[in-house]
C-alpha cells in the first residue's frame, strides 16, 4: 500500500489557491465574472487579471483528469466523436470531459467561456484547439494573437512590435469589450512587477539543485512548484508569498543536507543527477516518479517547467515596458524556441547542475516537444560525452504508458550510469 | 506543339525526379542562380523567381526512397514527410540547393527547420512564419518582412537587388501559372475523363520543380489538348479529396481513387500551387504588400490557417457544391496533426448538413491500397446505385 504523501506547508497553500480558483470558477456565472479559457505557454495572467476575468486552462484540466484516472474514458468519448486516435490527448480528454459536463478537478462544474484567448506559443496544436472549442462554443469571443517563433534563436524588435500591435489593436480593445472595463495600464503594471518577483523566486528556487544532494525533484516535484506561476496566479501577491515559503522550506533542507521530498518521503541518497527533456505522464505519475526515486535518481533540471517561460536566462517581466513585456513573454516560453537553442539551454542546465545524465520522455502526442528530441538527443551526447536514455509515454492516454518497457529501459539505463560511475571512481 | 501522351510523360519524370535534375541544370546554365527548396504547402513562389532563385519543391520521397536514417530522426508516431525529407538531404539529392524554406504548417515541420539548422544542411534554412493576424497593416506587415528576410538570404549569396519591376514581372507568370491550373480542374469539372486525376497531379508536381516559364508552357499545351473532346466518360461519381495538403499519397493511390469509380473534381494534394485564388495584383509600387494582401484576403481554406472568422467546413462544403461533387473523401496523411484534427469539425458539419463523406489515412510510402480502394469503391456504389440526386448544400 502505498504512503501517505508528506505535505508542507507550501504544499497546502498552493492546494487553498488552486481550489480558491476553482470554486470562483464555479460561482463565476452568477458572481458576474467573465471566464477566459485559454493556455499555459504563452498565457497572458496579468492581462487577463486587469480585465479581473478568471481563467481557465483546458491542458491543466486535463492532466488533472489523469492523474484522477478519468483521462481514459473521456479519450475514448471524444475519440467515438471522429476524435483521431493519433493526436494530441490533452485535446481529447478536455473534449470528452465538456462531452461529459465539463466537471473540474474539484467536482465542481467549470463554466463556460466568455472568452477562448488563443495567445498560443510554440504549440499549433493549440490552435486546432480553440478551432474546435469554437464550434461548442459559438457564443465565446475568440482573440487570437499570433506568437512569431524563435526560428533563429532571437527576440527581433519586428517580431516584438508585430504582437504589440496585436495586443494594442485587437486583445484589449476585445477584452475591454467583453468585460465592459476599461484597460488600466497601471494595473497591468502592477501585476507585472509581482511577476518579476515570482519570477526572481522560481529562479532561485530552481537553481538549489546545485547542492549536493538536491533539496529538490525539478520534474516530478517541479511540475508542482510551476504551479501557481502558470496557472493564473503570476502577478500576485499569492504567488510571491507561496515561492518565498518554498524557498524558505529548501533552505531549511539544505542547511539540514536533505534530499528531494517524494510521495513516499524523503529521497535518502542521491544517486544520479538527472535532466529531463519533455512533458512527464500523468496517468501514472506516481509509478512513474517512483522508478526514478527507488534507483536514487533526482532530476536537477528540466525542459518541462519551462514551458510557461524560461526565465533561467535572466528574462523577466518588466512593467517599465508592460506590452513589450507581454509579446517577450509569450515568445520566451520553451517550445518557442528553436532546436539549436532547445539543445544549447538543455546543455547548460547539464553543465550548471553538474547532471550524471540526460533523460529523454519522448510524448507520443505532443509533437511539438516530440519532433527533433532524437537529433537534440544525439547532439547533447556528442557534445557534452553524457549518458543518454530514451523512454516513451504519452500525455493523459494510459493506453500508451507501459510501465514494465519503461521500467526496463530505466533500469538499463540507470546500470550504465552505475557502471560509468564507477569507472571514473578507479580512474580518480 | 507536343502530343499530350508527350507532356503527361515528361511530367511524369519532372514530377517524381528525386535527384532534382532540372534545378541542378538550370544551376549550371545559370552560375548566379539560387536553388532554393521549400516544403508544402505554401511558399509565395513569386519572390524567388523575381530574386533570381528557382523555388523547388520538396515533397517528401514519397514510395520511391527507402528510408533509414530518417528513420533514427523521427519517432514512429511522426508522420512519414520529416524523415524522407531528411533522408533526401543527407543522402545528397539536395545538394545543389543553396537554401531551404520551411513554411508554418505545424510543429513538425517547424521542428524540422531546427534539425536543418543544427545539421548545418544549405547556406540558409528559413522558418517562413505566416501570419495568423489577418489585418493588412498587422499580420500583412508581419508577413512583408518575412518575405524580406527570403529576399535578403538570396541576396546574400547572389548579390542581387530586388526591383518592383522584377516582382511584378514575377508576380505576372505565377498568376498565369494558376489561372492554367484552374483551367484545367475547370474542364475536369464537366468532362473528368479527359484527364485522369494521376495526370493531373503530374503536370502540377512538375510545375514546383521547374521554372514558371517552362511549366506556363506545358499548361498551355495541356489545357489546348483537353478543350478536345477527348476520352470515354464512365459511370463515376465526383467527389473532392481534402486532407491530403502536405505528406502526399503516392501515385497508385491517386490513380486507385479514380479506378474505384471516383473521379476527383477537386483536391488538396499540390494546395501550395493552387493557394491564392484569383490573381495577385502585378502593377503596383509595393508588390510585397500585393502578395501578402493576397495570402490573407484570397487563400483557398487550409488547415494550417486559423480559421473561426471564415469556417473551413463551410468553405469545403461551397467547393462541393460548385464542383457538383456527390462527396467528399478525407484522405489524411497517419499523424498528421493539422489534418486529423480538423477532421471532427469537417464531419461533424457535413452530417448536419447532409454531405456524404468517407475518410481514411495513408502514408506516403505505402503503396498497398486494397483495402483503401475497397473502401472507396462501396462509397461510389452506395451512391451511384441508391440515390438520385447529387446532395445541395444550402
Amino acid at each position: 500500500m502505498a504512503k501517505e504523501a508528506q505535505k508542507e506547508k507550501s504544499m497546502i497553500l498552493q492546494k487553498e489557491m488552486v481550489e480558491g480558483l476553482f470554486n470562483q470558477l464555479a460561482t463565476a456565472k452568477e458572481d458576474g465574472k467573465k471566464v477566459c479559457y485559454t493556455f499555459i505557454p504563452g498565457n497572458l495572467s496579468e492581462l487577463i487579471r486587469t480585465f479581473d476575468m478568471l481563467p481557465v486552462y483546458p491542458e491543466i484540466n486535463a492532466l488533472q483528469s489523469a492523474m484522477r484516472k478519468k483521462s481514459g474514458g473521456y479519450i475514448k468519448e471524444a475519440e467515438k466523436n471522429a476524435h483521431s486516435e493519433d493526436v494530441c490527448t490533452y485535446v481529447k480528454c478536455d473534449v470528452g470531459m465538456m462531452m461529459k459536463g465539463n466537471i473540474g478537478p474539484t467536482g465542481q462544474k467549470i463554466p463556460e467561456p466568455d472568452v477562448l484567448l488563443l495567445s498560443y506559443t510554440g504549440c499549433f496544436t493549440f490552435l486546432k484547439w480553440f478551432e474546435t472549442l469554437k464550434r461548442e462554443y459559438p457564443n465565446a469571443k475568440v482573440i487570437m494573437v499570433h506568437t512569431p517563433y524563435q526560428e533563429n534563436a532571437e527576440i527581433t524588435p519586428e517580431m516584438t512590435q508585430y504582437m504589440v500591435k496585436q495586443l494594442k489593436e485587437e486583445v484589449i480593445p476585445q477584452m475591454e469589450e467583453v468585460s465592459g472595463i476599461k484597460f488600466d495600464e497601471e494595473k497591468l503594471k502592477a501585476h507585472l512587477r509581482l511577476s518579476k518577483e515570482a519570477e526572481d523566486w522560481i529562479t532561485k528556487i530552481f537553481d538549489t539543485t546545485k547542492h549536493k544532494p538536491s533539496p529538490i525533484d525539478a520534474y516530478f516535484a517541479g511540475v508542482y512548484y510551476i504551479g501557481p506561476i502558470n496557472i493564473g496566479f503570476r502577478g500576485t501577491e499569492q504567488a510571491v508569498e507561496y515561492y518565498k515559503e518554498l524557498y524558505s522550506e529548501i533552505q531549511d533542507r539544505i542547511k539540514n543536507g536533505l534530499g528531494p521530498i517524494t510521495p513516499e518521503g524523503e529521497m535518502k541518497e542521491e544517486k544520479y543527477r538527472l535532466v529531463v527533456e519533455g512533458p512527464p505522464n500523468w496517468t501514472s505519475f506516481r509509478e512513474f516518479w517512483k522508478i526514478f526515486y527507488d534507483m536514487g535518481a533526482v532530476i536537477v533540471a528540466s525542459s518541462y517547467t519551462k514551458v510557461g517561460g524560461v526565465y533561467d536566462m535572466g528574462w523577466r517581466h518588466d512593467a517599465n515596458r508592460p506590452l513589450e513585456s507581454l509579446a517577450e513573454y509569450c515568445m520566451n516560453c520553451y517550445t518557442n524556441m528553436n532546436i539549436p537553442q532547445r539543445i544549447d539551454l538543455l546543455s547548460k542546465c547539464i553543465e550548471d547542475y553538474d547532471a550524471d545524465g540526460y533523460v529523454t520522455n519522448s510524448i507520443k502526442s505532443c509533437n511539438s516537444f516530440s519532433a527533433g528530441q532524437l537529433g537534440m538527443m544525439r547532439e547533447i551526447e556528442d557534445r557534452l560525452e553524457v549518458p543518454v536514455g530514451f523512454i516513451e509515454s504519452d500525455l493523459v492516454d494510459p493506453r500508451y504508458f507501459s510501465y514494465s518497457n519503461i521500467k526496463n529501459r530505466l533500469e538499463s539505463y540507470f546500470q550504465m550510469l552505475a557502471q560509468r560511475k564507477s569507472m571514473e571512481k578507479e580512474t580518480v | 506543339m507536343k502530343e499530350l501522351n508527350e507532356l503527361i510523360i515528361e511530367c511524369k519524370e519532372l514530377a517524381f525526379d528525386l535527384n532534382f535534375s532540372r534545378a541542378k541544370e538550370w544551376k549550371k546554365n545559370n552560375p548566379a542562380g539560387v536553388v532554393v527548396g521549400y516544403m508544402p504547402i505554401y511558399f509565395p513562389r513569386e519572390i524567388l523567381h523575381a530574386a533570381g532563385a528557382l523555388p523547388v519543391g520538396i515533397f517528401g520521397g514519397g514510395d520511391r526512397k527507402q528510408i533509414i536514417k530518417g528513420d533514427a530522426y523521427y519517432q514512429s508516431y511522426i508522420c512519414h514527410i520529416p524523415r524522407s525529407i531528411i533522408e533526401l538531404a543527407l543522402d545528397k539529392h539536395t545538394e545543389h540547393f543553396d537554401g531551404y524554406i520551411f513554411p508554418s504548417i505545424c510543429d513538425v515541420i517547424r521542428n524540422l527547420s531546427g534539425t536543418f539548422k543544427q545539421q548545418k544542411i544549405g547556406k540558409f534554412v528559413k522558418y517562413m512564419d505566416f501570419p495568423q493576424n489577418f489585418l493588412p497593416e498587422i499580420g500583412g506587415v508581419f508577413y512583408q518582412q518575412e518575405m524580406q528576410h527570403v529576399l535578403e538570404y538570396v541576396k546574400s549569396i547572389n548579390g542581387k537587388e530586388v526591383t518592383s519591376d522584377d516582382l511584378n514581372h514575377s508576380i505576372e507568370l505565377y498568376n498565369k501559372n494558376r489561372k492554367l491550373i484552374d483551367f484545367i480542374y475547370e474542364i475536369r469539372q464537366e468532362y473528368p475523363w479527359r484527364l485522369g486525376i494521376d495526370d493531373v497531379y503530374h503536370i502540377i508536381r512538375a510545375g514546383t520543380v521547374i521554372p514558371v516559364e517552362e511549366h506556363n508552357e506545358i499548361l498551355e499545351q495541356v489545357c489546348a489538348h483537353i478543350q478536345n473532346d477527348i476520352g470515354e466518360p464512365q459511370d463515376k461519381i465526383k467527389v473532392v479529396i481534402s486532407g491530403a495538403f502536405c505528406e502526399q499519397p503516392a501515385i497508385g493511390l491517386i490513380r486507385a481513387i479514380e479506378e474505384a469509380g471516383c473521379y476527383v473534381v477537386d483536391d488538396d494534394y499540390m494546395l501550395g500551387s493552387r493557394m491564392i485564388l484569383g490573381d495577385i495584383d502585378s502593377n503596383t509600387e509595393n508588390p510585397l504588400e500585393a502578395i501578402a494582401n493576397s495570402y490573407i484576403k484570397q487563400s483557398q481554406y487550409s488547415s494550417s490557417i486559423y480559421d473561426v472568422h471564415n469556417p473551413k467546413e463551410n468553405r469545403l462544403a461551397n467547393i462541393v457544391n460548385m464542383r457538383g461533387a456527390d462527396g467528399v473523401i478525407f484522405a489524411s496523411a497517419s499523424f498528421c496533426d493539422p489534418s486529423l484534427l480538423d477532421a471532427p469539425i469537417f464531419q461533424n458539419a457535413f452530417d448536419r448538413m447532409g454531405i456524404r463523406y468517407i475518410a481514411f489515412q495513408f502514408s506516403e510510402n505505402i503503396n498497398q491500397f486494397k483495402v483503401i480502394k475497397e473502401q472507396v469503391g462501396a462509397f461510389s456504389d452506395s451512391i451511384k446505385l441508391w440515390e438520385d440526386e447529387p446532395v445541395t448544400v444550402e
